[in-house]
């Protein structure tokens, strides 16, 4: 066991990767003597070269796109976009070059490409500096979307997005690269949860509280909140926005019989409103209220000093369990 | 604009580029070109006929995309856009994949890893950053510079005029510059991208976008074949060598409709056709062949016969040509188990045969 925080969890992994498998190869904008504007690839180029840690024109298509030519060649490319609002240049060559090439090609075609994405606010910079963009890609057939909440996940959770034969989009928590944890890094590849799985963080009966990413911590601070009122909430982390486990979820709420989710991403057509709808479909008769969702608003994401009133709050989460166990 | 048979199929020496080829390989090249526009002229038939749900013509463009194509080598890497049916058919891609696509059945029926030729792509400019970014796998892979032809390798993308416009392609050429990419941007200029003309994409001959972007941009008369073939010869062997990207601009003409679905009558003068007429790809070549003695009636009877094989073929392998299994459309989305995929197709399974049952159903009760 380790203590690190999540920005050096996912560098130790991205090291761990390359180690392995020299076709492994980092690209982005100063990413290289730099180590990124969040210092996540810290000392990798000294390390693996410049040829394997490539610092990048300024050009978010031009990453993406040139990723997926290497891919193509044979490399695994892990991209890194500098922050969430600046993936919108390289949507064309996500949504329709990197997530359809496979089904076009008949299978003929595997396309192993990462592309992390400091993701969500709560870092008080200006705009474009603080998005969600995770329904854009989730909803994108042909790639799949994780969000890490703490080091550990993050440690293994960008190996195996490396690892994947699939285009995986990586959300980095950005408000919590700074957040310490233990990150047992001995594990054999089996004793790591799947990508895709969901994770029960905290056992409770009362009702079920869903969250990924950076409102993973929230949710169990919601929840240590919630025991001292004597109030006993089940904590889930889903990790996977694309595939969502819908069963591992659907299991908690069949137990408690009531669901508050907790999301960054604008509620309004977001990927609790996905979960919302399926498990009203698998749980209608365990449901003893109406699910409730917390999360951003559907706007232009606030300036700086108004993102706390638009980002989930303690006493949001907390609101909405109250009126969950009212109902 | 380097041109090496004028168009009234007269051979000038150049300077910087030449082409040695015996006789053989000029029939071959002659041989390409008749045998792409009857490929042409039946897909179009076949759209007609109902066969096809759309046709992406290349007449007038057979010198550009022969050209171009015999220039690669067998391990070199293709990506081309949808009009590129020479330049793919030169790589022994069976012609039936392609007219796969257009009947709808298929993207594209080739094994784009086999063969070196990436998809056809239908969103523009949008095969060309991965074209660079394949290039600089290559030059990973060291099989860049090495003197050995077997192991040197370069890129070719295809692109036409009004691709030149998408910031993609603006982000493609600086990007292969800067790492040196060994990559070779083949521009068609067809003049017309739908009914816009060249002159709305940009304002500066496009092969001089390649100098901004810091590499030779070089005009070659996309109708002769023999330039084509010299000038994209030339940038590919300066690829494999380690030395850089190459911008060619193929000056050439779409003689037919952008697709079967478009109306070009609509937007440019018969005067202009009937000046690109002139300047025939394949009647240049046929002219300087001949006179050279080097292609006979005893060639042309037997091409012909040839050209009439092919569209037989053609018609009879589109017959032939079966729907994909619907529940196909689940197959390939993802290269691991991905739940909601599953999921659905499980769905969609259940309900087609539930549907097929009540049809039979209600056949038999019927009879």
């Amino acid at each position: 066991m380790e203590t690190m925080a999540i920005g050096k969890a996912i560098n130790a992994g991205l090291r761990a990767a390359m180690d392995r498998d020299p076709r492994v190869l980092l690209m982005g904008e100063d990413i290289g003597a730099l180590g990124g504007v969040f210092r996540v690839t810290d000392g990798l180029q000294k390390d693996f070269g410049e040829d394997r840690v490539i610092d990048t024109p300024l050009a978010e298509a031009g990453i993406v796109g040139t990723a997926i030519g290497m891919a193509l060649r044979g490399f695994r490319p892990v991209c890194e976009i500098q922050f969430n609002g600046f993936v919108y240049p390289a949507f064309n060559q996500i949504t329709t070059q990197l997530a359809k090439l496979r089904a076009r090609s008949r299978g003929r075609l595997t396309l192993p490409v990462v592309i992390r994405i400091p993701s969500g606010g709560g870092i008080g910079s200006v705009e474009h500096h603080s998005e969600s963009p995770e329904v854009l890609f989730a909803h994108t057939a042909g790639l799949r979307v994780v969000a890490p909440s703490d080091p550990h996940d993050a440690y293994w959770m960008i190996q195996q997005s490396i690892a994947s034969a699939d285009p995986v989009l990586f959300l980095e928590p950005e408000r919590r690269y700074w957040q310490k944890g233990e990150v047992d890094t001995d594990l054999a590849p089996g004793q790591v949860a799947p990508l895709h799985k969901a994770r029960v963080l905290r056992a409770g009966t009362d009702a079920t509280l869903v969250a990924y990413g950076p409102t993973t911590k929230l949710a169990l601070d919601a929840a240590a909140a919630a025991a001292e009122d004597g109030t006993d909430l089940e904590v889930v982390d889903l990790r996977s926005i694309s595939p969502l486990d819908v069963d591992t979820v659907a299991e908690s709420v069949r137990r408690t019989g009531r669901l508050v989710t907790v999301s960054e991403a604008p509620t309004f057509h977001g990927p609790m409103a996905e979960l919302a709808s399926r498990i009203q479909e698998s749980c209608f008769y365990s449901l003893e209220a109406p699910v409730k969702r917390v999360g951003g608003y559907h706007l232009p994401y606030p300036v700086a000093r108004a993102e706390e009133h638009y980002l989930p709050t303690l006493d949001r989460v907390l609101d909405a369990v109250e009126q969950s166990l009212a109902a | 604009m380097v041109q090496l048979l004028d168009q009234h199929g007269v051979r000038h020496p150049h300077p910087e580029y030449e082409v040695h080829l015996g006789a053989d390989e000029l029939l071959g090249l002659y041989r390409d070109m008749v045998l792409l526009r009857r490929f042409d002229s039946e897909a179009e038939a076949l759209q007609r006929k109902g066969e096809l749900g759309l046709w992406a013509g290349s007449r007038g463009q057979e010198a550009a995309q022969v050209g171009a194509g015999r220039a690669t080598r067998r391990h070199d890497h293709v990506f081309p856009s949808y009009r590129d049916h020479g330049a793919v058919l030169t790589r022994d891609i069976d012609p039936l994949h392609i007219l796969s696509i257009f009947r709808g059945i298929d993207h594209g029926g080739w094994d784009p890893v086999a063969t070196g030729v990436h998809p056809y792509t239908l969103v523009i400019a949008a095969q060309m950053l991965p074209a660079v970014g394949y290039a600089m796998g290559v030059q990973r892979d060291g099989a860049v510079g090495t003197g050995d032809p077997a192991r040197d390798t370069a890129v070719v993308t295809y692109f036409g005029d009004g691709a030149t416009s998408q910031g993609e392609a603006a982000e493609a050429l600086n990007w292969a510059s800067v790492f040196n990419a060994p990559v070779v941007f083949v521009c068609q200029n067809n003049q017309w991208a739908i009914s816009e003309p060249v002159a709305r994409q940009s304002t500066v001959p496009l092969h001089r976008r390649a100098e901004g972007a810091g590499m030779p941009g070089v005009l070659v008369d996309g109708n002769d074949v023999l330039a084509v073939l010299a000038v994209v010869g030339a940038a590919l062997e300066r690829a494999r060598s380690g030395g850089g990207p190459t911008f060619v601009e193929a000056y050439t003409f779409r003689m037919g409709a952008h697709t079967t679905s478009d109306d070009p009558t609509r937007y440019r003068l018969a005067a202009e056709v009937d000046a690109w007429r002139e300047k025939d790809p394949i009647d240049r070549f046929r002219t300087y062949l001949t006179g050279e003695g080097i292609l006979d009636e005893e060639f042309e009877t037997r091409l012909a016969t040839e050209s009439e094989q092919l569209a037989e073929r053609l018609r009879a392998g589109v017959a032939a040509m079966t729907d994909p299994e619907p529940a196909a459309m689940f197959d390939h989305a993802y290269a691991e188990p991905h739940p909601q995929v599953l999921a659905e197709r499980d769905e969609f399974l259940a309900a087609w045969e539930q549907h097929d049952a009540e049809l039979h159903a209600h056949a038999g009760g019927v009879a």
